[in-house]
């Protein structure tokens, strides 16, 4: 308590050292607490926007994720709706589940026929209410502004789809599907494209009379795709809507359609299967867990599955992370680095002027390990209160921040988001902070308690 | 060198009580940057235990560095020097820390007060480090404010004191804590002769209440008047005791 009480004096004794040491360490502290919270934020965004499309874990046939993108008809999951429901059904992952589903991942040609254009694409088969619940994940509460727009695909219609806006502009679909920003294409050139265009113009009437009536109103194209056997294969789809990916070219590339589409123009009149399955926890550091029983339970079930976590199925989740660690990393260090110094210094002009009273302490019978008390409780205490300051100010800045409403585009993100930072969330992460600067405080003022604690009572003493 | 031997050699009667510190051939040398001083020159006495000591000498003489070594913040570079009954030549650097805690109080001419704490605290202070029980801490601090007359300043940081007042405070700050021995070093030197005075006359009356052996160094010819044993020093060694 003594010490306690003359460690805290003295902190008060020379206020301005005193408090250009706070305000070193108060800097600091906000420095680490806003940035890292940005970062806390932005890996929370990341892990949203890879976890809300792709789930935390896919299921895949053993090689399809190595190999399966020549062919992905050829390492479909046969029977997939027992192992979906053997998942769901799973007493050990029981209440850890958001979303298993399947899907149909596939490439091949889109035309518009009627335009006479068509271009490559990447689709994907998705049970639509599905893919709704999936989007709804928000475990980190950083979509919570956010409003879903109607995805456009129906679990009760197997022929509509989407595609992205560069699908939309190039096959010309613009203006039935009323884009805003979207150039119309210029007259179309050569007779290569339209040679191309009747070719599968051709194959696609051979479709079409097998196909409910359309609704007017909705645009249609023509997917075409090499089937699970080989043979070239075309179905229709009613395009409902445009969504814009992220990336340039996905955008280009975008069709998503109901799962069953997906399937008639993979497998034709073949036993439907799925590429892959996907399961969606709700929360993320379940993750370990499920893979791992889900191997367990492949392995039990002889079933020839390999399992994928979101961050293998997006790279890009992994560097984004990394990188911004790593920046956060760098400042943390640095803010250190400044908030010892600061404080090696500050002790150590303490020690200086206290000579004369530490030579009288230890005369009167304080030993060595008492007077490095003294200075490490002053090093705690200047800490304490600088990072008390620093999280407090940074808390003010966070609540400004969070009240001017603004937004940002995360990296790989289509849409911008609003931008919040130190929320409800955050507060383990400031405490963290809160106790390292202190501990930091502290081994920092260990150089200059050890000096004051070496020194000959006699020669302290004699110092003027 | 005779005359130096005569007080420890002195013979000890059945009836005098045991010395409070007794030297042996101390010596002292400072060695800085090899430049080698004899502070100390081999000196062998005895100061008698519950007296009002004091060494005397002209400056340089020694008497801060003697005083120094019966204090145990110092160590003699050779001889063997008893302090209470205790060899503290074979002590630890706690231990004797803790000997010091328990014995052994300072007086200094600087007051050397803690400026953060009032002078309550200051007075405190020793009996927190022996861990008196906190009643009776508070009764033994206030008595003891009361016995040199500074009640009223109890709650005064020491820069709210005048330099009579603060050595009253360091007086109380040493006597607190009953200790055997209270050493100090020139206790007048930073004061005018009227408030010198009048801490000459608290510490003989603090000395006839508490049976304390007091050693004092001084120069001080008003202080000198008061000593009841005298051991005069001169370039690091002893002269003959008077007493
Ligand atoms: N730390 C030291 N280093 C070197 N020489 C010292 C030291 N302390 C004292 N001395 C020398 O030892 C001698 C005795 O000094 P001191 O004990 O302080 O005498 P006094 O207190 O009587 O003035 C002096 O010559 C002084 O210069
Ligand atoms: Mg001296």
């Amino acid at each position: 308590m003594m010490t306690f009480k003359i460690a805290f004096r003295n902190v008060l004794r020379n206020r301005r050292r005193s408090a250009m040491t706070l305000l070193a360490i108060a800097v600091g502290v906000i420095g680490i607490v806003l940035f890292g919270d940005f970062v806390r934020f932005v890996t929370a965004g990341l892990e949203t926007n890879a976890v809300d499309k792709v789930g935390h874990l896919e299921v895949f046939r053993t090689g399809y994720f190595a190999f399966g993108a020549g062919n992905p008809a050829e390492f479909g999951i046969d029977d997939y709706a027992s192992v979906v429901k053997a998942i769901g059904d799973d007493p050990a992952l029981a209440g850890k589940l958001s979303v298993v589903t399947p899907v149909v991942q596939l490439a091949g040609i889109a035309g518009n026929f009627a335009l006479d254009v068509s271009k490559t694409f990447l689709g994907t088969g998705v049970v639509p209410s599905d893919r709704d619940r999936l989007r709804l994940w928000d475990e980190h509460g950083v979509n919570r502004r956010r409003l879903l727009p109607d995805s456009g695909l129906r679990d009760s219609d197997e022929a509509r789809g989407i595609v992205g806006v560069g699908v939309a502009r190039v096959l010309g679909l613009c203006e039935p599907l009323k884009l805003d920003g979207c150039p119309a294409r210029p007259k179309k050139s050569g007779p290569d494209g339209a040679a191309l265009a009747v070719n599968l113009a051709g194959l696609a009437e051979a479709e079409r009379p097998s196909q409910s009536p359309p609704d007017d109103d909705l645009a249609r194209i023509d997917l075409l795709a090499a089937t699970a056997g080989g043979a070239p294969n075309v179905v229709n789809m009613l395009v409902s809507r445009a969504e814009p990916q992220a990336a340039r070219e996905l955008d280009d590339n975008f069709v998503a359609m109901h799962i069953a589409l997906a399937q008639r123009l993979l497998y034709g009149r073949g036993t439907p299967k799925a590429t892959g399955i996907v399961v969606q926890l709700r929360r993320t550091e379940d993750l370990a867990y499920a893979r791992q029983r889900l191997a367990q339970m492949f392995s039990e079930r002889h079933l020839d599955l390999e399992i994928r976590d979101f961050a293998d199925l997006q790279p890009f989740y992994k560097q984004a992370v990394g990188m911004f660690r790593a920046i956060f990393l760098f400042i943390s260090l640095i803010m250190g680095i400044i908030v010892l110094f600061t404080i090696v210094n500050t002790m150590g002009m303490s020690v200086m002027e206290r000579t004369t009273e530490i030579g009288t302490a230890r005369a009167m019978g304080v030993r060595r390990v008492g007077v490095r008390r003294v200075f490490l409780l002053e090093g705690a205490i200047l800490g304490a209160i600088g990072s008390t300051i620093g999280a407090a100010f940074a808390q003010v800045i966070g609540m400004v921040v969070n009240r001017a409403s603004l937004t940002w585009t995360p990296p790989g993100q289509a849409a911008p988001s609003p931008l919040e930072v130190l929320t409800a969330n955050s507060m383990g992460f400031v405490t963290l902070v809160w106790f390292a600067i202190v501990l930091a405080a502290t081994l920092a003022a260990l150089i200059p308690a050890n000096r004051g604690a070496r020194l000959e009572v006699v020669d302290a003493l004699r110092h003027v | 060198m005779s005359a130096t031997m005569s007080a420890a050699a002195r013979p000890e009667t059945a009836a005098a009580p045991p010395p409070v510190v007794r030297f042996q051939n101390v010596v002292k040398t400072y060695d800085e940057d090899g430049l080698k001083v004899e502070a100390i020159r081999g000196v062998s006495f005895a100061i008698p235990k519950g007296r009002f000591s004091m060494i005397v000498g002209p400056s340089g003489s020694g008497k801060t560095t003697l005083l120094n070594l019966i204090g145990c913040i110092d160590r003699p570079t050779s001889g063997a020097l008893e302090v209470c009954g205790e060899d503290v030549g074979t002590l630890s650097d706690d231990q004797v820390t803790d000997f010091r805690s328990r014995n052994i109080a300072f007086v200094f001419q600087t007051f050397n007060l803690f400026p953060v704490l009032t002078a309550y605290e200051n007075v405190e202070y020793p009996l927190l480090l022996l861990r008196v029980p906190s009643a009776e801490r508070r009764a033994r601090t206030l008595a003891m404010l009361d016995a040199v007359g500074l009640s009223d300043h109890k709650d005064h940081r020491p820069n709210q004191l005048s330099g009579g007042q603060r050595q009253r405070v360091a007086i109380a700050r040493a006597l607190v804590k009953h200790p055997a021995l209270v050493l100090a070093d020139e206790p007048t030197a930073n004061l005018d002769t009227r408030t010198g005075a009048e801490i000459i006359s608290l510490l003989r009356k603090v000395q006839l209440e508490q049976s304390v052996s007091f050693v004092f160094s001084t120069h001080d010819p008003q202080l000198i008047s008061h000593a009841e044993d005298t051991f005069p020093i001169r370039d690091g060694i002893l002269l003959e005791a008077r007493r």
